[in-house]
């Protein structure tokens, strides 16, 4: 299962970065082999619709699973078409949170949790 | 003659300003119009007291996705500069407020499964107003980001931009609603306080209409407070203040009572009026140059 995980610097041992649609990085690991790579996010710098602009690049990428802080409505709405899973958390490193995900203590969002933004 | 009231900074008086100079040049038999482009806060009427007799809808044009057409091919996602739309999972999604009404995913749509779709974003209302003015304003729907096409079409409605002056009451800022508004005016009549929030974004406003090569000058309302920063940098910027209105306790109360300047002040229709005899000057000296 290939999962992204929303980060700042692309590393995966520093905090993680609690926004989903203009955060910098996604860290897209390998939930069997924790094989990973960082890949700049296109929609960082989106003029408008940076939630369903990640979505797709996320989509793209084959991520069944996604963990972040907060997914506005765009996002969520997004993401549920395209069957991706959405993860929720407060705070931890990429790897910490990989651990939690696998472990199934990360809580799955069903409904969008953060404002919407343009 | 198209002369748009702009600022930079909100409350300066821009509305005070247009709303005395269309009232002046209206009560010297020109024919004069009013367009309230701040259409996500219009206030002119207050001043202008109009009776609105025309009213129409504005709308956007939205892509809508027939799903029985549709191959989630990604086409229109590819072409959306603002992730408008987006193919995923082999379905089509569409975000309505995030649309600018472009067009272009039901042109490149290869299985024809795009149509549009009028989205109401605000409404435009018009009519006589006092001294015979023609007036009409941009009524943006509350929650709506998209104001540039209501002011778009309110600048097209009912051939006002035609009368003899139209004056455009513009939203405060520098982004796309002020764009919008300022595009196609003469001249620019930029109205600040002398203070530094007066001056930080009078600045923008001056960069912003040099941008749209848009001759402008300014005026000093509130004139006597805050500090000499507006004058330094118009004398350097070389932007002619044009008019000042003093900071006077009488002004604010009869404005606050919802009169305009020039009738609570008639000694202000002349100024007013001089006010654009020097416009007009100073548009057909840069015309000529």
């Amino acid at each position: 299962m290939k999962i992204a995980i929303s980060s700042p610097d692309g590393k995966l041992d520093t905090p993680f970065s609690p926004r989903f649609g203009r955060c910098e990085y996604f860290i897209f690991v390998d939930g069997e082999t924790r094989e990973w790579e960082a890949k700049d996010n296109p929609a960082a710098s989106a003029r408008g619709g940076a939630g369903p602009q990640a979505v797709q690049f996320l989509a793209n990428n084959g991520v069944e699973a996604v963990i972040s802080g907060q997914f506005g409505p765009n996002a969520f709405t997004s993401l549920e078409a395209a069957g991706i899973q959405a993860y929720e958390a407060d705070g931890g490193t990429p790897s910490e949170l990989l651990d939690r995900f696998l472990a199934g203590t990360l809580k799955q969002v069903n409904t969008a949790t953060g404002p919407k933004r343009h | 003659m198209i002369i748009a009231v702009a600022s930079g900074k909100g409350g300066t008086g821009k509305t005070t300003v247009a709303a005395s100079l269309a009232l002046s040049l209206a009560e010297s038999g020109q024919a004069v119009a009013c367009l309230d482009c701040d259409v996500e806060a219009p206030n002119a009427h207050i001043f202008l007291d109009p009776t609105f007799e025309h009213r129409e809808t504005v709308n956007q044009l939205i892509p809508e996705v027939d799903p029985d057409l549709c191959d989630g091919c990604g086409e229109c996602a590819d072409v959306c500069q603002f992730h408008a739309i987006v193919a995923l999972g082999g379905k089509t999604l569409v975000f309505p407020e995030l649309c600018h009404g472009c067009g272009s995913c039901t042109l490149v749509c290869p299985q024809k499964a795009i149509s549009e779709v009028p989205r109401p974003l605000g409404v435009l209302e018009g009519g006589p107003a006092a001294g015979g003015i023609g007036f009409a304003r941009g009524v943006l729907n509350v929650g709506e980001p998209m104001a540039v096409p209501v002011i778009a079409r309110l600048k097209k409605w009912h051939g006002l931009i035609d009368a003899g002056v139209v004056i455009l009451d513009s939203p405060p800022g520098t982004s796309c609603p002020v764009v919008e508004s300022l595009r196609g005016a003469d001249f620019a009549l930029l109205v600040t306080e002398p203070t530094p929030f007066g001056l930080h974004d009078l600045r923008l406003a001056v960069e912003l209409v040099r941008i749209l090569g848009i001759p402008a000058g300014v005026i000093i309302n509130r004139d006597g407070i805050g500090d000499a920063g507006v004058d330094d940098f118009c004398r350097d910027a070389g932007v002619p203040i044009l008019m000042r209105i003093p900071m006077d306790r009488r002004i604010a109360e009869a404005l606050a009572r919802g009169e305009s300047l020039v009738a609570a002040f008639p000694e202000y229709l002349d100024r007013f009026r001089d006010l654009y005899d020097r416009i007009v000057k100073t548009y057909r000296q840069d015309a000529a140059s």
